[in-house]
Formats: structure tokens, sequence, C-alpha cells
């Protein structure tokens, strides 16, 4: 058996209070791709950080090919041989692939081989009419990455770690990517590659490392593991637990929006909206799924379209209007829009239903005191700010908010990006329980297991366009990414 | 910890205002014992409580405005414009001529006072429309607009002093009064600070102002309708200052285009040394006249002191520059 050409053991990593890594161990080896797998915020970031030294660990160690090593920073951390590709590209469009690979490396300049190596990357990632004088703002977003993977090529990277890199690659392009990886593989490369779609992973990858929590939860072979095993392990619980299902009844249409159009996005979207329904509605980065909700709440302008809303049909919105006829929204931002940060949770929990001259202060304390114990949100006082609270408290209180209103029709937009798996649970468990009371519930998120383990129905965004609305068992993994990458679903055509 | 810090953050400002009294207490017995007892006379609390009343009602408006996140450099002007138009209106009613029986009735100084209220209301108003509807910075807005409201009252006042026959608005900013003790503007004053805390603390606008202040975007979110608040809120800002504009004209007994030159800057250093964050989210009617109290005590020790008016003017801009620092810091550990 080989040995590993990097190792992890015991890390930690605290940020002030908060324990974001708590005893990481991770084997790489030569010419293996590597999944690591795990929930928003189990600490998959943090440790791609620490590895390319951008971070230092408060604790444990790091080796690399048998030694310490000790990155003191990301300049460090790619001389040893550590390629890091990010989710969002880095590359300056308005340079060309040469100056782009150069950057950071100027010393480099005077080397006249340098363009031909470039041009050997570039040729062994099938990538052969590209000069390294093309600018990268012509290339589309699939070979900009390539060119990300040209940079580490060039470098004589050891390891090479893709964070994220298929979310906004079309199928093409994944396949595209994926034959690169097995190349490099094949050349003794260790990949290592974050990604949620657990599909890609078992096609892709040979061994993997599961993080919950901050902790390395379960390694070994891809083959030996099922996806829901590695479900189960990432939530760290079943998954009955992790997506409650509780019945509720599905009846009479209550929204109907036809041809909403906004500027730029969203194009065109129409879907019916029933009581008691849960609907989710997936898409990729920029496909405009949070665009469309802002527009139909009335957040953004609304270019062309109409909406039928508990009988009553509309031109034009506003979060005023809609709130008052029976529509609320939660924001994806919670820091910038979603709660005024600044202002406490009581404030918070009441803003969107305050009305008339006179503010009751006892009675405002009194009611938000309630609803942060029916929310089981954590805090000493609602009087103190919401910038105190964890990111799902802060949550809570949004939907505290939302609940209080108490509106027909929400609009949930990443309910549950970026808090942690215990409150995720329960906002999974609050969105049952809404839908039971006969609430109407709309669900954006790019989370696809999420989607799928709390809706009812499914429709796909696809650059401003919406699918048609399918039960969600009528859609699968494969059809749904199928329909976010391409905009149509070659199965039903053919 | 980050509770005592931000419980603290409210009675700073009284603290600032009790240290700076003492101090001047201090400087003076030390100094020039000789004035001391001037210092601590109650004839000069009834004086500084006068001297706080324009800036203090300048202040109370323009921490609606700060509180909603935004600034106002116009006061300084609108308070001119107000004592032209106090002056010219009255003007129209007066009997007789300069020197020959001449003569106003008290209806007439109250339409003159209105007159001068509404105008400088509809300054605010101008300002906040163009701000929310044209999506121009208030910083830029208001600084075209000390210029424009400046050039008006020069206009209206013809380029110079405006005078008008005696009457009782005269007596208002009498240091001492025969009757009430205090000068009629204190009470003025007293009054709209009353006024202004109730209606931030307990009202639906007062919570919207705090909300537009604090995250714009929630406050949109949850369907206040920002613009619309934004311009009652400039509006209601104009109207305080129109007050405060009565008030120089009854200080100075006639109209004066060139008055109140700079004033907006103490009028925001009130508001930002009583806990106004320019950030928005925050200010308070009490530490708003606190912050105006403070100044005007520094003024008048440093007269009694004989310190120059140049080192007077490098103190207060100091201090305005500390409360900003201390604002800072509370925030700062509020975050951790």
């Amino acid at each position: 058996m080989l040995s590993p050409i990097f190792r992890a053991q015991g890390v930690h990593k605290h940020f002030g209070p908060v324990h974001a890594l708590k005893g990481v161990d991770l084997d790489i080896y030569p010419g293996e791709v590597h999944a690591l797998i795990g929930e928003n915020g189990a600490g998959k970031s943090t440790l791609m950080k620490v590895l390319s030294g951008a971070h230092l660990p408060s604790e444990g160690q790091l080796f690399m090919i048998g030694e310490e090593f000790i990155p003191s920073d990301p300049q460090h951390a790619r001389e040893s041989g550590i390629a890091m590709i990010y989710q969002e590209l880095t590359l300056a469009p308005h340079l060309t692939i040469e100056e782009n690979i150069c950057l950071g490396m100027e010393q480099s300049f005077i080397n006249k081989n340098f363009a031909a190596k470039i041009q050997d990357a570039l040729d062994m990632l099938g990538q052969d009419h590209l000069s390294p004088n093309t600018k990268v703002s012509t290339l589309p977003i699939g070979t900009r990455q390539l060119v990300e993977i040209a940079r580490a090529i060039v470098n004589d990277a050891k390891i090479v770690i893709l964070d994220e890199p298929t979310s906004s690659l079309s199928t093409a392009d994944t396949k595209a990517l994926f034959k690169v990886m097995n190349k490099l593989r094949d050349q003794g490369v260790a990949l290592v590659y974050i990604s949620h779609f657990l599909e890609e992973v078992q096609e892709i990858s040979d061994r993997y490392t599961i993080l919950r929590d901050g902790q390395s939860c379960g390694s070994g072979m891809i083959e030996d593991i099922t996806v829901q095993r590695i479900i189960e392990l990432m939530v760290g619980r079943s998954m009955d637990d992790m997506y409650p299902r509780m019945g509720h009844e599905i009846t009479e249409e209550i929204l109907s929006v036809s041809n909403l159009a906004g500027s730029p996005l969203p194009k065109n979207v129409s879907f019916k909206l029933h009581k008691g329904e849960i609907l989710g509605i997936f898409g990729l980065v920029g496909a405009g799924r949070s665009e469309a909700m802002r527009v139909l709440f009335g957040l953004d302008p609304m270019e062309s379209g109409q909406i039928k809303m508990l009988g009553k049909t509309y031109k034009s919105m506003s979060p005023a209007k809609s709130l008052k006829n029976g529509l609320d929204f939660l924001s994806e931002d919670r820091k910038a829009e979603g709660l005024a940060q600044g202002m406490s949770i009581a404030i918070n929990t009441t803003l969107s239903s305050v009305k008339g001259v006179f503010i009751n202060l006892k009675d405002e304390l009194k009611l938000a005191g309630t609803w942060a114990i029916k929310m089981r949100t954590k805090c000493h006082s609602v009087e103190d700010p919401i910038s105190s609270l964890s990111g799902g408290n802060q949550q809570k209180v949004a939907l505290a908010r939302m609940m209080y209103h108490n509106s027909q029709i929400l609009i949930l937009d990443e309910p549950t990006r970026g808090i942690d798996v215990g409150s995720k649970s329960e906002i999974y468990a609050f969105i049952q329980e809404l839908a039971q009371e006969g609430k109407s519930i709309i669900v954006i998120s790019s989370y696809l297991p999420e989607l799928q383990g709390v809706c009812d129905s499914l429709a796909v965004m696809y650059r401003g366009n919406l699918s048609p609305v399918r039960k969600i068992e009528d859609w699968d993994e494969h059809t749904i990414m199928e329909y976010a990458t391409t905009g149509t679903n070659q199965e039903e055509s053919a | 910890m980050k509770n005592i810090f931000a419980k603290l953050g409210m009675i700073l400002p009284f603290l600032g205002l009790i240290f700076v009294f003492l101090i001047f207490t201090g400087l003076i017995a030390a100094f020039e014992p000789d004035s001391l007892s001037r210092f601590l006379s109650m004839r000069n609390m009834q004086t500084v409580l006068m001297q706080t009343t324009i800036v203090g009602i300048g202040a109370l408006g323009m921490t609606f405005v700060i509180i909603s996140g935004g600034i106002d450099l116009s006061v300084g002007s609108i308070i001119a414009l107000a004592t032209v138009v106090t002056a010219s209106v009255m003007n129209l009613g007066a009997l007789g001529t300069y020197g020959n029986d001449w003569a106003v009735s008290g209806f007439w100084v109250f339409i003159g006072c209105i007159s001068a209220i509404v105008a400088a209301a509809l300054c605010g108003l101008v300002t906040g429309v163009i701000s929310t509807k044209g999506k121009i910075v208030p910083f830029i807005v208001t600084l075209g607009m000390m210029q424009v409201v400046r050039g008006i009252a020069k206009w209206i006042g013809k380029n110079e002093m405006v005078r008008t026959p005696d009457n009782a608005l005269q007596t208002f900013m009498d240091p001492v009064h025969t009757t009430l003790f205090f000068a009629p503007g204190v009470y003025i004053l007293l009054f709209l600070t009353i006024s202004t805390f109730l209606v931030l603390k307990y009202t639906v606008f007062g919570r919207y102002t705090y909300a537009i202040g604090s995250s714009e975007n929630t406050a949109r979110l949850c369907g206040i309708a920002v613009s619309r608040y934004r311009i009652i809120i400039y509006t209601l800002c104009g109207a305080f200052t129109g007050v405060a504009g009565v008030m120089q004209y009854a200080t100075l007994g006639s109209g004066s285009p060139t008055e109140a030159v700079g004033l907006e800057l103490d009028i925001i250093a009130a508001v930002v040394i009583g806990g106004g964050s320019l950030d928005g989210g925050e200010g308070s009617a009490l530490g708003t006249i606190i912050g105006a109290l403070m100044l005007q005590v520094l003024r008048s020790g440093c007269v009694m002191l004989g310190v120059p008016s140049y080192i007077q003017e490098i103190i207060l801009g100091s201090i305005i520059v500390a409360a900003a620092a201390i604002d800072r810091l509370k925030h700062k550990k509020a975050k951790k």
C-alpha cells in the first residue's frame, strides 16, 4: 500500500468562541480522487482553507509526504504543491490565460519556456485550440475552470482541491471535467473533490471522507458505501429524523402565477400553488430562483405577467401589498436583509406586523418571549440584538416574524443556509407543521437533498425560465440536474 | 459583559455631561476663582439653557434623520430662512412705518411663525423627495440645499437684515423671565424633547424610523414604505428646524439671512455626542439634548476661563471625534 501524500491529524480550528473544526483526520493518497462530503457548514471550507494555508490550525498536525508541514500562507502552500480551485472562479477576466497563470509568481516571467509549458498543460486538458494569449473573458465558464486546472498543472501541483467545481457547469462540461480529473489521477496527482451531488461523487471518486459539525465521521472506499448511508453520516441521524414528514392535505388552488418576468430575471415563470402544498424550486446559482420570488413578493419590479392570489388579481406588487394580502417572504440574506441585525429580537419579531399609531412595549416583549419559547430560540433576553444570536437562532426569529404575521403563503428563500444541523431539522419540522395548518409554502434551495426531503412538488429554474411543476416522486436527481443545466429533459423528449 | 456595555452606552452621554461640568468647575476654581460663583450661579444655568434652545430643537429634528440613516447639512441655512420668513411675513401685517408708530398684532406674529415653520418643512420635503426619488445620497442633496436655501433667504431678505416692529416673540429668548423663570423658548425645547422621546419610543412611526436606519432592506422586506417615511422624516426635521429658526428670530429680534452659518455642525455634533450613529439605527431624544447641553456648558466654561474662541473650536472638534470613536468602540464590543 502506498503511503499518503498528505495527512491531517486531529485538526482543530477556533475562530474566537466558534469551534469550526473539532478534530479532523484526513489521508490523501497520490493518484486518487478523494471526495470530501458534508452539509453546508460542516467545516469543509474551513478545512480546505487550513490545507491551502489561508488559516493556521489551532491544534493538530499536517504532514506532507511524511514530513510535518505548516503552510504559513497560501503562497507557501502553492509552492509546496497544493492547488486550490474555488467555487467562484478567481481568474481576472480581462487578462490572458498566461497572465492569469503567472499572477502571483511574477518572477517567472523571465522564463521563456513558460508559454510552452502552459500550452502543454492546455493540450493535456484537451484544449489545444487555446493559446496562452487568449483572453479569459472570451472563454465559457467550463473552460475557465480548466484554465484554473492548467494553472495547477503548470505549478506541478501534487494535490488539487476542487471546491464544488460542478455547481455551475452543464452536464457536458461536467463530463469533460471528469475526464480531465481521471487523466490527472492517472498521472499520480491527488485530487480532493468537494461536492454535495452524491451521484457525481460516486461516479468520480475512489475514496471519501465525511465531515459533520467540524469532525470527520467516516472515511473509506466509495464502492463500499451507499448514498443512503452517506447522507445518514452527513446529517448524523436517519433520514426520517432529519426530514420528518407529517401528513398534510393539499386542497384548492390559491396562487396562480402566469408569465411572470422581471428585469433581467426571471424571464418566464408560471406555476400554481395549492393550500397545504410545499413546493420546491431548484436551480443553479444565477438561474433566477430568488429573483423570481422577489418579483412575486414585490421587492423587485414586475415587468410583465399576472398574479392571481386568494381571489384577487395583481399586475404589480409591493412588499406592503403582499403582506396585507397573504404573502410573506423569508430572505436568503439574513445579515443584510432578512433581519435588522442591530435591533432586538423583540423588534424583529413584530416588525412586519406593527401597524397603527402606538406600540405597547410590554405586550411586545411578552409576545416575543412567547415566540422565542415556541420556536426554541436560544437567547438570554428578547431585548438582545439579533447579531448576538447564532445563524440558526437568527433564522428562527425570522420565521417567528412570518408565523406571527400569519400570511397564508410563505416563500422561504434558502431557509437553512449557513445554520447548524440541529436547527436545520427543526426548521424542516416547522415547515411540515405549517403545511399541516393549511399554509402554502414555497422553498427555494440549491441543496437538492433538502428539497427532496421536504417538498410535495418541485419545479426547476433554468436561465430565468421555470419548468412545469411535478410531484416530487416524479423527479429524480438525474432529471432535475438535466433540467437545471440544459433547460430540457432529454428522457421526456426522446 | 456585552450587556453591561450596551446599557452603559445609554448613560455615556450623561456621564460625559457631568464630566465636562466637573472639569470646568475644577478649572475655573483653579485658574479663575473669581468667576466660579458666576459659573455655578442659577443665572448662568438659565443662560446656558436658553443658549441650548436653538441647537437643541434643531438637533431633535436631526435625531430623526440620523436615526433613519440620513443626514441634513442644510439646517443652518433653513434656520436663517426661517428668521427671514418670520420677519417678512409679520411685516406684511404691520401697521405704521419704521419709527412712526410701527406695530404688529400678535396674530401676525403667529402667522409669521407658522409661515416660517411651513417654509422650513417644505425645504425638508424637497430634500426628502429628491434624495429618495432621485436616489441621490442625502449628503450631496443637502449640501446643495444648504446653498440654495441660503440663497433664497438672502433673496427674500434682499440681502440684509429684516427689521420688525417690537413684539412679544422677541422676549422668548430672554434668559431670565419674570414669571416663567426660564426663557419661554426653554419650555418649547422641553416640550419638543418629551414629544420626540415619546414618538421615538412608543409609536409605530418611531419604530419605523429606527428600522429604516438599522437596515433599510429589512424595513422594505417587512412592508414599510421606506421612501415615503424618509420623506416624512426630512419634512419633520425641516419643521423642527423651522421652530429653531423662530427661536433664532426671537434671539436676534429681526430676520437675518446671514445668520446660523455652520450651525448644522453643532446640531449634528449634538446628536452624535448624544449617542446617535451616522450609520443609522441609533440615537435618542434625551441623548441629543444632553449632547446639546454639553456643547453649551463647554462654550460657557471656555468663556469664563477666557479661552480664545479658536481653542474652543479645537476642543469642540476633538470632542465630536471622541464621541464618534466611543460609538465605534461600543459597537466593536457589542459585536464580539
